[in-house]
């Protein structure tokens, strides 16, 4: 079985004078072990797949099996455990709090899981080594770059042990060679881990470091290339 | 638990000024309370110990009915042993027996009607402090067979120490009561009409005067704290009920409250037009609290989707809000109290004294003319109470906010 399977997903929203059809009957798999974008134009549906993925948003028709489990069986509050226990999220901006600093953003994700302070400190540690702000710990957001920010937020989407990792636009906010340095990380986080990620972007070098890209256009998947095999 | 409480509070300082400012209006507005209940209090107290302390004290025993009909046939005989046992409950300072009467005083062509009061001249001048009132001749004994007239009274009749007048009345049953008495005494009142109509005489030459042997109109009872009046109340009740607990058709025991209905009345007035006052202040504090608490949870509503997207259930970020709220009310009232305490402790010490136009109305009244302040641990309370439920009332606006939260949407912004 496939990590994530999405059947025929649609989503329309009709909230608006005219209904938009901003997925039309999507059909993909993605395996565990996967560095995949999802690329496309802007309005083409990138964010509304990640969030049906991520159980953030509820598709129209079809539905998305995560672990064999059909999320769309959940109730409300199971779905933000199930995400809690099982996705690591990366977004745009905003992603931390302000207030806490490096080591408690990352701590705080243990925490709604229920870990212990021991525990939760380790952890924190190490995945702040891990993606090389080992020094930067008691650091508030505010004090650190953007660049830096993204790194925390990759370090507190995989503190909760995920299936994967979902990232809308991580590096949107970065220059080029920030996102670069964002993308080693992430594909260093891949090989060493066989952490799964999926993530959307514009950007043509961004693009060009995915080992798969999936294009979106007007809803539909356009494309689908394998560029490099997970080894 | 304590992650929470520390996002809380550091949620707070993201806008220093904003939260102070929060926080300073209810400290202010504590201030103002307590300064304003502490006055008020004070004075309610003040009248009420002064009011009691002039005449009533702050229970007495009467004759059934003797209160409305006024006569010496509602009079009553009280044995010295109840009088003991009334004594003996914890918190009783001070009886006092009077038998009081009205009566024409003549002098010369003039004539007055009096209030003639049989004292116990020792307990009165506890209670009164009439001995200190005497401004002419003596005070009385238990056995004086002289009579002490009010200032204003002696005036009227143009009597000096030493003169003889007559007193012209009804005694017990209808008998005629009549005596010619030596004034020994003159005394000063502040209360005009006291002044004017007032005379004291010992109680066994009073019994004498009237044909009531051990007749008594009113037993006065004064307590060492007001707090105690109605348990007090309670027990001297039960000392007189009947045994089988019927109601008493022998004595009548009223509290000052029954005594002086006018007193209570002017206070509640005077008290529901401050916690009017009160009433609106807080109103003011409710809406600082709550602009505030609006304006936290607008600005963040990207975060609150982020944090509902990663995982936290929306009851968690209740609490986090909930506590927000409370740091920010609570702030105000604790360093509100605090910083009132010693203000009210000086005041309460150091009555601010009146002068002018509203001592001399004061004064007219018998009283002292001083501001007194008063302190109890219910006032606190009560500004803790007030604060707490206007922090819950504004504390339910974010925790509806996030209720209705969409995270897809709220992260669009
Ligand atoms: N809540 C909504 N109500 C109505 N239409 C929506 C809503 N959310 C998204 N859409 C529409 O759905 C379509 C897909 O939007 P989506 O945000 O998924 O695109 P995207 O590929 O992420 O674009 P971008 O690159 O600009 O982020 C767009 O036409 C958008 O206007
Ligand atoms: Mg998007």
């Amino acid at each position: 079985m496939s990590l994530i399977q999405i059947n025929k997903v649609t989503k329309i929203y009709d909230g608006t004078a005219v209904p938009v059809k901003a997925l039309n009957n999507v059909d993909l798999k993605i395996e565990a072990g996967e560095f995949t974008a999802i690329v496309g134009p802007s309005g083409s549906g990138k964010t509304t797949l990640l969030n049906i993925v991520g159980g953030l948003d509820i598709p129209t028709s079809g539905n998305v099996i995560i672990d064999n489990v059909d999320i769309s069986t959940y109730k409300p509050d199971e779905l933000v455990n199930f995400r809690l226990h099982h996705i690591g999220f990366v977004f745009q901006a905003y992603n931390l709090i302000p207030v806490f600093t490096a080591k408690e953003n990352v701590e705080f994700i243990m925490l709604l899981q229920g870990l212990v302070k021991a525990e939760r400190e380790k952890r924190a540690t190490e995945l702040l080594n891990a993606v090389g702000l080992g020094d930067r710990v008691n650091n508030k957001p505010s004090e650190l770059s953007g660049g830096q920010q993204q790194r925390i937020a990759v370090a507190r989407a995989l503190a909760s042990k995920p299936s994967f990792v979902l990232a809308d636009e991580p590096t949107a906010n970065l220059d080029s060679a920030t996102a670069d340095s964002l993308l080693d990380l992430m594909e260093n986080l891949n090989k060493e881990f066989n952490m799964t990620f999926v993530f959307s972007t514009h950007d043509q070098r961004v693009i060009s470091r995915a080992h798969r890209i999936i294009t979106l256009h007007d809803g539909a998947v356009e494309r689908d290339e394998l560029i490099k095999q997970n080894q | 638990m304590l992650t929470y409480v520390t996002l809380a509070w550091r949620n707070l300082w993201r806008n220093k000024r904003r939260t102070l400012i929060a926080s300073a209006s209810v400290f202010f507005a504590v201030i103002l309370a307590l300064l304003m209940r502490s006055m008020q209090t004070g004075y309610y107290d003040y009248m009420i110990d002064s009011s009691v302390r002039m005449y009533t004290g702050h229970i007495q025993i009467q004759g059934k009915d003797y209160w409305e009909k006024r006569s010496l046939e509602e009079s009553m005989i009280l044995e010295e042993e109840k009088i003991k046992l009334v004594e003996q409950i914890e918190g009783v300072e001070l009886t006092v027996k009077r038998l009081e009467t009205f009566s024409l005083i003549s002098y010369g062509l003039v004539t007055r009607v009096v209030q003639i009061v049989g004292i116990d001249p020792n307990e009165e001048n506890q209670l009164t402090s009439l001995k200190d009132k005497i401004i002419k001749g003596v005070y009385l004994k238990n056995d004086s067979r002289g009579i002490i007239l009010a200032e204003g009274l002696a005036e009227l009749l143009k009597v000096g120490i030493g003169d003889s007048i007559l007193i012209y009345g009804q005694g017990l049953y209808g008998v005629t009561a009549a005596e010619l008495i030596p004034v020994q005494g003159i005394a000063r009142f502040t209360l005009p009409s006291q002044n004017k109509s007032f005379a004291y005489v010992s109680i066994p030459y009073a019994q004498w005067i009237y044909s009531a042997p051990e007749r008594l109109t009113s037993l006065s009872i004064m307590i060492d704290n007001p707090k105690q009046l109605d348990r007090i109340h309670q027990k001297i009740k039960s000392l007189f009920d009947l045994s089988d607990g019927k109601e008493n058709d022998t004595y009548d025991i009223m509290s000052w409250r029954e005594l002086s209905p006018e007193l209570v009345q002017s206070i509640q007035i005077d008290n529901a037009q401050g916690i009017i006052m009160l009433g609106i202040l807080y109103i003011v504090i409710a809406f600082g609290i709550f602009g505030t608490i609006m304006m936290m949870t607008a600005e963040r509503v990207k975060e609150f989707g982020i944090l509902i997207s990663v995982g936290m259930k929306k009851w968690k970020l209740y609490l986090v809000t909930t506590l927000e709220t409370m740091f920010i009310s609570f702030i105000g009232v604790l360093t509100g109290a605090l910083v009132s305490l010693p203000l009210l402790i000086y005041f309460v010490n150091n009555p601010i004294p009146l002068t002018g136009e509203m001592a001399d109305a004061i004064l007219a009244w018998g009283f002292e003319p001083i501001l007194p302040f008063a302190i109890y641990p219910g006032m606190f309370i009560a500004q803790v109470w007030t604060v707490l439920a206007i922090a819950l009332v504004s504390g339910l606006y974010p925790i509806n906010f996030i209720r209705k939260i969409k995270p897809v949407e709220a992260m669009r912004g």
